[in-house]
């Protein structure tokens, strides 16, 4: 594996999807006022829930919109990168156009997850941060070394899981053929992260850590921010990243085997 | 002997699209798993009390939610995205050759996917009963006829706000960013997530003039038994459909004199 040549490559794709992506100016404007409104609208959600208690699950307001701040940084992540690629995935497995990306002196797995970018989703990662940012200054958080080095560490986590989550998914692909809907089942489930996995009932958190592990996405970060987590959470969630990465890289060659093109 | 035709052509496109849909049984399963939202947000109400300040008990509020599931279950539209692609690839051209309002397939296509989809939403509602036996009932006759009226015209409502925006193809190529924009309101405000009565005054004191609360709340209120002013939210529903359907009509003769049939 080349590094250099990966990331001379993955600077062609950049310069090409952003090209191409910039040609409809109006709508990044557009997705920028859909994610202001959704974070509005989750931001009025949680008030309703706190509106006449101080708690839920053990969080108050303020430490609740971190994990809305999390949420919302992994989103964007997920609009700018996973999701362009996922809807590329499909068109390549549907027109038998992977062909030509399996017959290119390059891995897969990096063309096929790296090579589209959505900017308007960098709109959402910054508004994410602000609103992060703004949560440190109200939970008077003070910044350390061993901190930030632990958050960015539980948040590249998170990042690795919710990429597996998706790969895995776009991967079903080869023998499905059309994963919309699937894809509509992971984003709805997704959405528990917006809320502290402490405020679910006991049967439901079990499932949200052990069957999807979205409990792991951006609770842990959350609790790294407040000074709340415990070391093994932290060990945990690390280990469930690498054991989500190794098995989409498994999973995807695996599925490689099974892929027979289309029309040809 | 025009309704004749009419009803032939309706009940020729119905029979065509039922057994498109039934093809897709998978998906259409799929996709309904993926509206199980009201379900996760119910077990954050009941799991933190937060029902006790707005006076709903444990079992209304858990009615509530599974008719807010079925509302939307039978109430989803995706028309932009598919006349998006239609547009985009020129499949329009044809339809409009054709002596039939292409939106008349369209709305075929959806009633359609909506019988097809009716035994997997029982099936989730039969797991949903498993788990909260306590909240079984049954609605009587009227009230069941009436909230299926409501669920149809919560669905003519989306479907016509849906189609004006799908109008919008004409003069841009990415409609669906716009619808989702739109789908941000739609979600938090029309309460899919939580009873629009739990809301605070402040949203309260307008919402009532929007659209939304007719979508979900309304009917869902009407089927789970909670206090809801049933002739007040027909009327509302129908003058929407009153307000839209026109502006329709014109967005659709002023689009099709635009219609440049791209990509063929």
């Amino acid at each position: 594996m080349n590094l250099r040549k990966y990331l001379k490559v993955y600077k062609k794709f950049l310069h090409t999807s952003l090209a191409s992506e910039l040609e409809y100016k109006t709508n990044i404007l557009v997705d920028l006022i859909t994610a202001i409104l959704s974070l509005v609208g989750s931001i009025f959600l949680l008030s309703i829930f706190f509106q006449n208690s101080g708690y839920i699950g053990g969080w108050k307001f303020e430490q609740a919109l971190i994990i809305q701040a999390i949420y919302t940084i992994l989103n964007g992540i997920t609009n700018t990168w996973f999701n362009p690629n996922l809807t590329e995935i499909v068109k390549h497995i549907r027109e038998g156009t992977l062909d030509f990306v399996l017959l290119k002196p390059i891995d897969s797995q990096f063309f096929i997850s790296l090579k589209k970018i959505n900017p308007s989703g960098f709109l959402e990662i910054m508004l994410g941060f602000l609103l992060l940012f703004f949560c440190i200054r109200i939970n008077e958080i003070n910044l350390n070394l061993i901190f930030l080095t632990l958050s960015l560490i539980t948040i590249s986590c998170s990042i690795c899981i919710l990429y597996s989550l998706w790969f895995f998914i776009s991967t079903t692909t080869i023998w499905f053929v059309k994963t919309w809907n699937a894809i509509e089942v992971l984003r709805s489930f997704l959405y528990i992260g917006r809320f502290p996995l402490s405020s679910f009932s006991f049967s439901l958190r079990i499932f949200f850590s052990v069957f999807i592990p979205i409990a792991f996405i951006t609770t842990i970060p959350s609790e790294v921010f407040l000074g709340l987590s415990v070391f093994w959470k932290i060990l945990l969630e690390i280990i469930v990243a690498i054991i989500f990465l190794i098995n989409s890289r498994k999973f995807w060659l695996f599925a490689l085997k099974f892929y027979s093109s289309a029309s040809s | 002997m025009i309704s004749k035709l009419i009803n032939r052509k309706i009940l020729t496109l119905l029979k065509v699209q039922y057994s498109n849909m039934l093809e897709y049984r998978v998906e259409i399963a799929l996709w309904a798993i993926s509206g199980i939202i009201p379900f996760f947000m119910l077990n954050i109400w009941t799991n933190n009390n937060l029902n006790e300040s707005i006076n709903i008990s444990d079992t209304l509020l858990s009615r509530y939610f599974l008719c807010a599931f079925f509302v939307r279950q039978f109430s989803v539209v995706w028309v932009v995205f598919s006349f998006e692609e239609d547009s985009l690839m020129g499949k329009v051209s044809p339809y409009l050759i054709q002596p039939l309002n292409p939106f008349f397939r369209y709305f075929a296509q959806h009633l359609a996917e909506q019988i097809t989809r009716f035994p997997f939403a029982l099936i989730i509602a039969f797991f949903f009963f498993i788990f909260n036996p306590e909240s079984i009932w049954i609605p009587n006759l009227g009230i069941l006829l009436l909230s299926i009226v409501s669920t149809f015209l919560s669905f003519l409502i989306q479907f016509l706000i849906q189609s004006i925006v799908a109008c919008l193809c004409f003069w841009t190529e990415k409609a669906s960013s716009i619808e989702r924009l739109l789908f941000i309101p739609t979600l938090f405000l029309s309460g899919l997530l939580a009873p629009v009565v739990s809301f605070p005054a402040y949203v309260k004191s307008w919402i009532y003039l929007t659209p939304f609360p007719y979508l979900i709340d309304f009917p869902a209120n009407l089927l789970s038994g909670n206090e809801t002013n049933i002739s007040g939210g027909l009327i509302m529903q129908i003058l929407w459909i009153f307000i839209l359907f026109p502006l329709f009509k014109k967005i659709w003769s002023e689009g099709t004199k635009k219609y440049t049939a791209m990509g063929s």
